[in-house]
Order: structure tokens, then sequence, then C-alpha cells
């Protein structure tokens, strides 16, 4: 059985360098993986949606009700995606918002819908991973803080994980990115 | 020096598998056009340096292809790819390649885009393949098709026949742990073993005359088509003999069988319980003889695949069984499977899935978050002005990205049919006709839409967004930038190649300057006939990467009358905060929205 990560989040966000991380530190322990990308119309700024499963060698998609745990990068899409998550799958989502543009429907409470979709309270762990990265000592790392806390729970190990951020950021963000991971992975759930 | 073969494994999206496995087989040749999901390729291929490989984007598919067969004809190793809407473009020389077929190993890669992710349809380029009798390759994963590549090479040498391989969105856009081939030597100390994976050297490509086959006049077309026929059964047991086809034997009798192909065969075998019959088919034309003997030991066959119920149908023939599928409404006729629709399709038929899913529904009501023009995008400003200043007008539109824009987008069917169907649509309706199309569109397929509006007198603005690349599929360069994909090339001008087509009018203009667009358009609006605006601005992907120096703009609160003109504009980078308009971090400093504020309040503040 694979376990499945479902990567959410706005396109810019970083998706799918979170997804391709996770994806190089399975070749590292030299397991089986299959991932599905969003790419052309929907990264301009749309919700984008990565399947990751580890130890995967069927097809990329997670199906609904069958994730394991969801990253998501932006509180609106962990809403939007959460029916992907099975009864005792795990939630980790940023909380900062970013508000669709010209939408007519309001902004819903997401935190509450979220709290409210799964079974126990440990099972949806909400942070401003923003906050976190601002930190580490950019805002933009907030898709490595996340991975960060996710590694806590996620069947990889801390090394290969840590391996995959110096080989796949650009080197002179290195350092900012494993102080993100750092921070996020000692992070207090509170 | 003794070889060894050593298998290593890379983390690689589908598309880059298969630019692997062309590498791993000694391609020479590689064309192509760009379009999602297929335009990976081509890139991956370009940047490779691991063989000496001509590439090159071409102006669109049928140029991609003829190039391509042209580079096969002189016996060389070659590819072009295309998505599927690009087939149809390419589809005169794709009909009557089988007939004269190729020298070199010739492999077409059609992408196919199920649930359209990306397109404006979902046609099934296994269609094209039958009718074309070109064999067809359909993989069900990454490394399937690396590995499907590989011996489409061998099977189009040995039957001088072109081939296709048809993958589709989730198999190029998927990304999964592939095998990539390395001979290691085995004599050098560990620390300068060297890696000879693939053979550098080009063949040298050679066109042989031979007037029978090159020449298809209709006295060689018949014969070449009753040789392609002869042909056809030969390819059939080839293609019996790859481990693309896998038939699971039946462990206890049972009453149904289960057949299909490609991502979906996975989505099936992750499912079915290990005593259900199971035919998986990667590979056509299909062995009907061979399928019978499977197919009729089963009352029923439910055959679950992706876009056209094809192998349903070859089903159908190959057995007098109740085939269950599409026809039936069993499968869907639209749209991508998953595992939660495969799922209930085996529920309702009475097989039992091994693996259970946990019930769930989406939560409803959400705000919608659809892909937008990117804040500042050159494209937004113009067509903007182009609705203002053309007030009840019919804006015909193009394949890119503008047709994300809310604004003078009433037409978008296929690439270049922007000018076509505005000029047809002129000589019916006295309102005035507004065409947009990008630059690599009209180079793909525009021209000859403005040189027919021109010889017949359509009454036609055509404004070419002239963003300096192919933006929507990943920024490929275009043949109006000086640039192809190995470096500086001949800058063509779109200017002169619309004087050369007959237009009078031709005008360029920067559309960041919003008042000298606004005359533009006006004198444009007072003319008749054909007349050509080009709006030139590089696209913000391009731009960011050459340093321009950033402007920066903020709202002044004391001026501002919250009238809303800003937020109309609809720029990513002008948001609502509380009940007042800000200028948030996406700004590009493009200034548009400061000049279109009519009460001054959007300032430059460094």
């Amino acid at each position: 059985m694979s376990f499945d990560l479902l990567i959410v989040g706005v396109g810019g966000q970083g998706t799918i360098l979170a997804s391709r991380i996770i994806g190089e530190a399975c070749i590292i322990e030299k397991r089986h993986v299959i991932s599905a990308e969003t790419h052309g119309m929907a990264q301009r700024g749309g919700s984008v949606e990565n399947h990751v499963r580890i130890d995967g060698t069927m097809g990329p998609l997670i199906p609904i009700g069958g994730a394991d745990m969801i990253l998501s990068l932006e509180p609106l899409e962990t809403v939007r995606y959460i029916h992907y998550l099975k009864n005792d799958g795990l939630v980790i989502s940023n909380n900062v918002r970013i508000v669709p543009q010209k939408s007519r429907v309001l902004y819903p409470p997401v935190e509450k819908i979220i709290r409210s979709k799964v079974s126990k309270p440990e099972q949806a762990v909400i942070c401003n991973a923003n906050a976190i990265a601002r930190k580490a000592g950019n805002e933009l790392s907030s898709n490595i803080v996340l991975i960060g806390i996710a590694s806590r729970y996620l069947p990889l190990k801390e090394e290969s994980l840590i391996e995959c951020i110096k080989r796949v950021v650009p080197s002179k963000a290195t350092d900012v990115n494993l102080k993100a991971f750092d921070l996020g992975r000692r992070w207090k759930i509170s | 020096m003794k070889k060894e073969e050593i298998i290593i494994k890379k983390f690689l999206m589908g598309n880059e598998a298969i630019a692997q496995g062309c590498l791993e087989a000694g391609i020479d040749f590689a064309t192509g056009y760009p379009g999602t999901p297929s335009s990976e390729i081509i890139t991956s291929l370009s940047i490779s340096n691991e063989r000496n490989v001509y590439v090159e984007w071409s102006v669109n598919e049928k140029v991609a292809l003829e190039n391509a067969i042209g580079a096969a004809w002189c016996g060389l190793r070659s590819i072009c790819v295309m998505k599927h809407v690009g087939l149809n473009v390419a589809a005169d020389p794709f009909m009557s390649l089988a007939y004269t077929g190729v020298k070199g190993g010739f492999v077409i890669i059609v992408t196919d885009d199920p649930f359209p992710h990306s397109s404006q349809n979902e046609q099934d380029s296994r269609r094209y393949a039958h009718a074309a009798k070109i064999p067809c390759l359909d993989p069900a994963t990454p490394q399937e098709a690396k590995d499907m590549v590989k011996y489409a090479f061998e099977l189009s040498e040995k039957y001088e026949i072109p081939v296709m391989l048809r993958p589709t969105t989730r198999i190029c856009h998927a990304r999964s742990d592939i095998e990539v081939e390395k001979f290691q030597i085995e004599d050098l100390k560990p620390t300068n073993q060297r890696f000879v994976k693939i053979p550098k050297e080009k063949r040298v490509g050679r066109f042989f005359k031979d007037r029978d086959r090159w020449v298809l006049v209709p006295s060689n077309a018949k014969i070449l088509h009753r040789e392609l026929q002869i042909k056809q059964k030969k390819i059939i047991e080839d293609l019996n003999g790859t481990p693309f086809n896998k038939r699971v034997k039946n462990i206890k009798e049972t009453k149904i069988a289960v057949v299909s192909g490609g991502v979906a065969s996975c989505y099936v075998k992750e499912l079915i319980p290990n005593d259900i019959p199971f035919f998986k088919i990667g590979t056509y034309p299909v062995d009907i003889d061979r399928l019978g003997e499977f197919t009729k030991n089963y009352e029923k066959i439910l055959v679950i695949e992706e876009l056209d119920p094809i192998l349903e149908e070859i089903v159908k023939m190959s057995t007098c069984s109740t085939v269950l599928g599409k026809y039936t409404g069993d499968v869907p006729f639209y749209g991508e499977l998953n595992q939660n629709i495969v799922y209930d399709i085996l529920i309702k038929n009475g097989i039992t899935p091994v693996v259970k899913y946990d019930l769930k529904k989406p939560v409803e009501g959400l705000p919608a978050r659809p892909p937008i023009l990117c804040a500042g995008c050159p494209h937004r400003s113009i067509l903007y002005l182009i609705e203002k200043i053309f007030k009840n007008g019919i804006y015909t539109s193009d394949i890119g990205c503008y047709t994300l824009s809310p604004f003078s987008v009433d037409t978008c069917l296929c690439m270049g049919a922007s000018i076509t169907i505005g000029s047809g649509i002129s000589h019916c309706d006295k309102r005035d006709v507004v065409a947009t199309i990008g630059d690599s569109t009209f180079m793909h397929t525009g021209i000859p839409g403005l040189i027919n509006a021109v010889y017949n007198n359509a009454n036609i603005l055509i404004v070419i967004l002239d963003n300096r690349t192919t933006a929507m599929t990943g920024h490929q360069p275009t043949a109006g930038t000086g640039q192809n994909i190995q470096g500086e090339s001949k800058e063509l001008s779109l200017e002169k190649i619309c004087q050369a087509c007959g237009a009078d009018f031709v005008e360029t203009v920067d559309p960041f300057d919003i008042n000298l667009s606004k005359k533009i358009l006006e004198r444009a609006k007072k003319e008749k006939g054909v007349r050509v605006i080009i709006a030139r601005h590089p696209c913000y992907m391009i731009e960011r990467k050459q340093n321009v120096e950033k402007a920066y703009y903020e709202i002044d609160v004391k001026r501002c009358t919250k009238c809303g003109d800003c937020l109309d504009y609809g720029c990513p980078a002008i948001e609502l905060y509380d009940i007042k308009p800000i200028i948030n971090d996406l700004c590009t400093g493009c200034g548009v929205c400061s000049d279109l504020c009519r009460n001054g309040a959007i300032r430059r503040i460094k």
C-alpha cells in the first residue's frame, strides 16, 4: 500500500517544489513513488493540486477519501480538497489566506470547517507557515516549513528530506530553506 | 574492457522519461510545436547534452511533422511531438505517411488530454492512428512510456513504418521513479569510473532517391496501399510479442472479465481482486483473434478506458458475449477516470474492489479560484481597451493565455481561427469585428487567414498580441523573437509579414502606453477593410529575467473615491482591503492602473 500525500495550494506558492522534494527523497531511499502535477492552464494563480503516492506503483491519482495526509499552503484550498482525506488522515495547513479575485462568494470560515471535517482535533495541524518562514529568513519558504512539520509523520527519513532540499532549491536559498525545515520540524503543535 | 549494465533510478516526469527513452534509443532529430501536456519532451531533449540531437520548435505541427519526415527519409531516428489537437493541423501528411513509410525509426508522439485540463476538446488520437494505419502504443505508466518509445524505434525500422506513442496527461505530467540505463566500465578505479550511457556519435543522414516510393501519385499510392495492408498482419504479430499487452488468466470460473488500457488499467489493477480475469491492452492494432480467445470464456466483458470507446468496439468485434462499457452507460463517455469512478463501475457490475475508500463529499459553495492573467500581463491592458473602444463589437479570439481574459473574448475554437471566423462574421454582421491572436499563434496558422481576409475584402481589425513568446505552454521562443530553441536566429518582422500579406493599415504600439493605444484603436475604428495592430510588450515572466528596473505604486486614500475602476481592470495586484482597494506584493509596476484611475489616486512611489 502506498502512503498518499496530497499537496495543495495556489499556483505560484511552491506546491510542485514541495512534491519534488518528497519524490526525490523516495529515490534516495530506493522506494517507488508516483505523483501527478498540475501544469498549463491551472498554474496561473489558480487552485493547484499535486498528488504524491509514496511506494506507489500504479496510477498517479489519490482517490477521494484515500489520502493519508493533506499538506496545504492556503486554507481555502485545504477546504476545497479535504474530502480526499481518509477518516484517520492528517491535515497540515497554512492559515494565511489568499482571497480569490472577484469572487461573489465570501471567503468562508476556513479553520472552523477544517476542524469540523476531522474526527479528532489532533488530525488538523493549522499554523501560520508564512510567519515561521519569515523567522527563517524568507516568507517564500512556507512550503518548506510545512514539509518540516510533515516530516514528523511522513514515512521518510529526516536526513533524506534534508538532502533533497539541498538538491532541489537554488543554492543561494539553501540556508534559509534548511532553517525553515528545522523550524517547522521543531514547531510546537498547540 | 568489460561492460556491466547497471540501472540507476531518477525521479522523472513522464515527458522527461520519454525524452530519456529517445536518447537511449539514439535519437538524431526532433521537432514539435508546444502544447500542454506535450511540451516538456522537446524542452528536455534541447537541454540534454548527452547526445548531439537536432532539435527544433517548428512554427506549427504540420511543418514539424514534415521536417521530421525529411529526417526519417534520410535514415535518421526522428520524433515529432504535438498535442492531440496539433495532430488535426498535421493530419494531411500524417494520413499519407504510412503509404510511403520511413527509413530511419520514426515516432510521432501525440499527447491526449482527457477531462481537457488545458485543451479545447477530448479527441482520441487512437482513432487517427487507426485511420492512418499507423501502429499506436498506449502507455499506462511513465516507465512504460519510456520502454515503449525505445521499442517504437525498433518496430518503426523493422517495418519501415511510422509509429505513434500516445500518452495522456496523467502519464505526461506524472512523476515516478524511472530506470535510467547506464553501462559502467568496470576496469577503471572507482574514483574515475565512467558511465557510457548514450551513444554520442550521430548518424549521417542521406536521402536516397526512389520515385516509386517517395512520389505519392495515384499509380504509386495504389501499390503502396496494398503493401501497407500486407504489413499490418506482421506488425500485429510483432506487437503480440511485447510486454505491453498483459493477460491475467482466470484462477476460478467467473462470468465477468475486465479489459482496459492506458492509465485506466492502473486504476483497475489497483482495485480488482486477483481472481477476476483481466486483459490490459497497450498496443494497436489489437489482435482480434487473440483477444477473442480470452473474451469467449466469459458471459460479460467490462471494458474500462478513457476517451473514445475504441477498445470497447474491438472487444465487441471479438466476441458474442455481452460487452459493458460506454455504449451501455457503465463507463462515462467524457472526462477522465480515477479510482473512485472505477470503484463505482466495479461495484455496479458485481465486482468487489480489494481497496475501500472512505465516503466523502466535497464542501460546497466555496469561492472558485480559476486561473487568471498574471499581474503585469501586457494582454490585459490592450484587451481592456478594445472592449472600451469597440463597445458592442464582436471579439473573435484564439488559443493562448489571452483566453483567460474577462475582456474582448467572444470566441475561441482552434489555432488561428480568430482571424478567419472574424472575417466570416464581418461578411454577415454589421458590427465591428476585432480578432485577437498571439504572436506564436499568428505564425502558426494566422497568416493564411490574414491573406484570405485581404483577398476577400473582409472588414476586420486584427490585434496581434505580441508578448515575444509562447507563454501558455512554458515560454518557448517564436519566429518573431530572433531566438530559436538552439539560440540566435533570424528575427522575422510581424509588421513586414502583415504588409506583405496585403494589410495597408499596420501599426505597432506598446499596450502599456494607454494613451497611444487608445488613439491607434480609435483610428483603426474609423477605417474600413483589414487593419492590423501589433500590441508588443514582453510577457512579464520574460521581462522579469531581464532585470528591468521595477516601479512601485500605491493608492492615495485621500484621492481614492472608491469608484471601483481599478478593481474592474482585474489585475490580481489590486485587491479590496475592507472597503478600499490596495496594491499588493504581486504588482510588477506596469503602471496601467495609474493611467486608468480618473482621480489620479494611484501614484508611483519609487
